[in-house]
């Protein structure tokens, strides 16, 4: 470094340049560990599949037993994980550098708890089924996210509160989603059930088609509001200074944040932490500042590598994959809120 | 890139809520030229600043940047010709000074214009004018409190624009320090013409570094003008609630302003000073 001190567009040049290569090298590194566990989870299991085997399914050679069990079971459950993963992640990493708190993201502060609430309401109460039930998981997630914005509104500018009122929001929603539970007959609620831990379980070719649809018209406009996000992140003055709408993209990213938290939920119900731990871990994978595709990839291989643990564990059982991301987040929740010292400084 | 903006506000109504912080305040910024705005706490001074940066809508009244309401111009086209340094900034953990200071380079970025050249060599000469160099690969929440400030000023130099507003741009510095950051602030104004407007609590630097002087009470205007029109025992007086006695600086001649406390006030106090302007 020092020799460069006499010319100090090289060094800058080099220090900007290094950076972008980490960055770079992680997201590639990523790509492939997703790529890879996604494999993974389609060709291991109770029924192995070979390679070669996957590429002639794929194909459209008929394979007895195993064309089935890949093209009906494991490749859209792969899909939906992966998506799922991928707009939780995102979603997370937005709202945490948003609110500048790496605990304000939709799985803790309740915007998937709505919307699971909502989309249970739906199939218990209502009779609603398909699209429907997306749609009404999003308005759930976007009633959240507008009590919290009215509620936290008249303590200032304090993110603590908006998060103490959200996780309150989280615990009620989901006692009244158990509730739901227990009023619906035996067929709905084990249809429900995904609802209440979020799972693959239920993944079809068309709940893959929706998610594929919805997350390829949002994550397009993360990208775009991404260079704003960048801005935010210096605070809201600083930001206005660089010429960002700061009222326009904050309420941009967060209706971004929401919908993609929202059709997630929609499609594997509030698979827990997901969308809280992907920003945090990317950022520790990068070493600073926010990078949405970094947690686009985190979240997704999360939910693979859940996977993987959930269909493996019990033998002859699929835990719901929720379950599992639970168990991995519960610990850092807790660890967050012990070292609560580094709580407000970002995720 | 030379002094080709003007800056100023008409019967400008600011505020949070109900109340107006600042009302009804007109005010022109020499072009050009350095002003500061002087006041005591909470007198409006940061709502002032954040309203002629457009980050406050108005309650009533306009801020007009080259004539034009600001309110009216694309933001990004206004980051080009104005940069702001927030009293109270935020890096987030792990970014590093080039990073943060190469964001200043945004406004003149886009979807297709990438980083490039010229960005580096707006950020190295900034780096250089802060004298924060050395500290280019550290990231910014393991910086000291004044090497922070001097990064976060060269983000407002990297940002190259030819208004500069700057709140409290000396706050954590020793005093070596705050005396190097105003000689930047007065070098780029009589190099490259930048209109500077700061807010500024120490009035004796602020006299002496200024060619306008802004004296805020209650968010109004109660004086305006070169140094030594507004730093008066009468504005002082009325604006700090403070008594004082203001002197020639030995040095750059501009007025200096002596506090009297309640301890001093007494007849010893003006003995001390009338001896002294006798000497
Ligand atoms: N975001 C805000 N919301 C509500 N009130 C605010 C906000 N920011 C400032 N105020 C109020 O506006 C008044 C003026 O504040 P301002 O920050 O402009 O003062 P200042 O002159 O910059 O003071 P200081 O010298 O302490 O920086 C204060 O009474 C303050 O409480
Ligand atoms: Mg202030």
């Amino acid at each position: 470094m020092s020799v460069l001190l006499d010319r100090p567009a090289a060094l800058v040049r080099s220090v900007h340049r290094a950076r972008r290569r980490r960055v770079r090298r992680t997201v590639a590194a990523l790509t492939v560990a997703v790529l890879a566990m996604f494999l993974v989870d389609v060709l291991l299991g109770t029924y192995t599949v070979t390679m070669p085997d996957f590429l002639r399914i794929l194909g459209g050679t008929e394979i007895p037993g195993a064309s089935f069990i890949v093209m009906e079971n494991k490749l859209p459950r792969a899909v939906v994980g992966l998506l799922a993963g991928a707009a939780f992640g995102v979603s997370g990493a937005v709202c945490q550098t948003l609110l500048r708190n790496p605990l304000a993201s939709p799985d803790v502060i309740g915007v998937t708890s709505g919307a699971s609430a909502a989309a249970v309401l739906g199939i218990v109460v209502l009779g609603v089924r398909g699209q429907g039930v997306s749609w009404l998981a999003l308005a759930g997630g976007l009633l959240v996210a507008l009590t919290l914005h009215v509620m936290a509104r008249g303590g200032g500018a304090s993110c603590h509160r908006l998060v103490l009122v959200g996780i309150g929001c989280a615990a009620l929603l989901q006692a009244v989603t158990s509730y739901l539970l227990t009023r619906s007959d035996i067929r709905t609620a084990s249809e429900v059930m995904v609802w209440l831990n979020g799972s693959l379980n239920d993944s079809t070719w068309e709940r893959a088609a929706h998610l594929l649809l919805a997350t390829g018209l949002l994550l397009p406009v993360a990208a775009h509001l991404a260079h704003g996000l960048r801005g935010l992140e210096l605070g809201d003055d600083a930001a206005a200074g660089l010429g960002v709408p700061v009222a326009r993209v904050r309420l941009g990213l967060l209706l971004l944040a929401v919908a993609l938290a929202a059709v997630a939920t929609a499609a594997t119900g509030p698979v827990a932490f997901v969308a809280f731990l992907s920003g945090p871990i990317a950022r520790r994978l990068l070493g600073g500042a926010v990078s949405l595709p970094a947690a686009g990839l985190v979240g997704a291989l999360v939910v693979l590598a859940a996977e993987l643990v959930a269909a493996n564990l019990v033998p002859g059982a699929v835990l719901p994959v929720g379950v599992v991301t639970g168990a991995l987040g519960a610990p850092f929740l807790l660890w967050l809120l012990v070292t609560g010292s580094r709580v407000g400084r970002g995720g | 890139m030379s002094g080709h903006h003007t800056l100023g506000a008409r019967d400008l109504t600011l505020g949070y809520g109900a109340a107006p912080i600042v009302e009804e305040l007109s005010l022109t910024v020499p072009r050009g030229k350095v002003t500061t705005i002087v006041g005591a706490n909470a007198c409006g001074k940061s709502t002032l600043l954040r309203g002629l940066a457009r980050l406050l809508r108005p309650a009533a009244g306009q801020v007009l940047l080259d004539g034009r309401s600001i309110h009216d111009l694309p933001t990004r086209q206004v980051a080009r010709v104005m940069g702001l340094l927030p009293q109270s900034p935020v890096a987030p953990d792990g970014l590093t000074v080039v990073d943060l200071v190469g964001r200043g380079r945004s406004p003149h970025q886009g979807w297709f214009r990438q980083w490039s050249a010229a960005d580096e060599t707006a950020v190295a000469t900034a780096l250089e004018a802060t004298g924060t160099l050395d500290l280019a690969h550290r990231t910014v929440d393991e910086l000291s409190g004044g090497q922070r400030q001097r990064v976060w000023i060269a983000m407002a130099l990297a940002q190259e624009t030819d208004v500069l507003l700057l709140d409290e741009p000396t706050t954590f510095l020793d005093v070596a320090h705050q005396v190097d950051v105003l000689d930047l602030l007065a070098d780029l104004n009589q190099r490259r013409g930048t209109t500077v407007v700061a807010v500024l609590h120490d009035l004796n630097l602020a006299a002496r570094y200024s060619d306008h002087m802004v004296a805020l009470l209650a968010g109004r205007v109660v004086a305006a003008g070169p140094p030594r029109a507004v730093v008066t025992e009468a504005t002082v007086g009325d604006v700090f609630g403070m008594r004082c006695t203001v002197i020639d600086d030995p040095v750059a001649g501009t007025p200096l302003v002596i506090p009297l406390g309640r301890k001093q006030a007494g007849p010893a106090a003006s003995r001390a000073v009338a001896a002294g302007a006798r000497a």
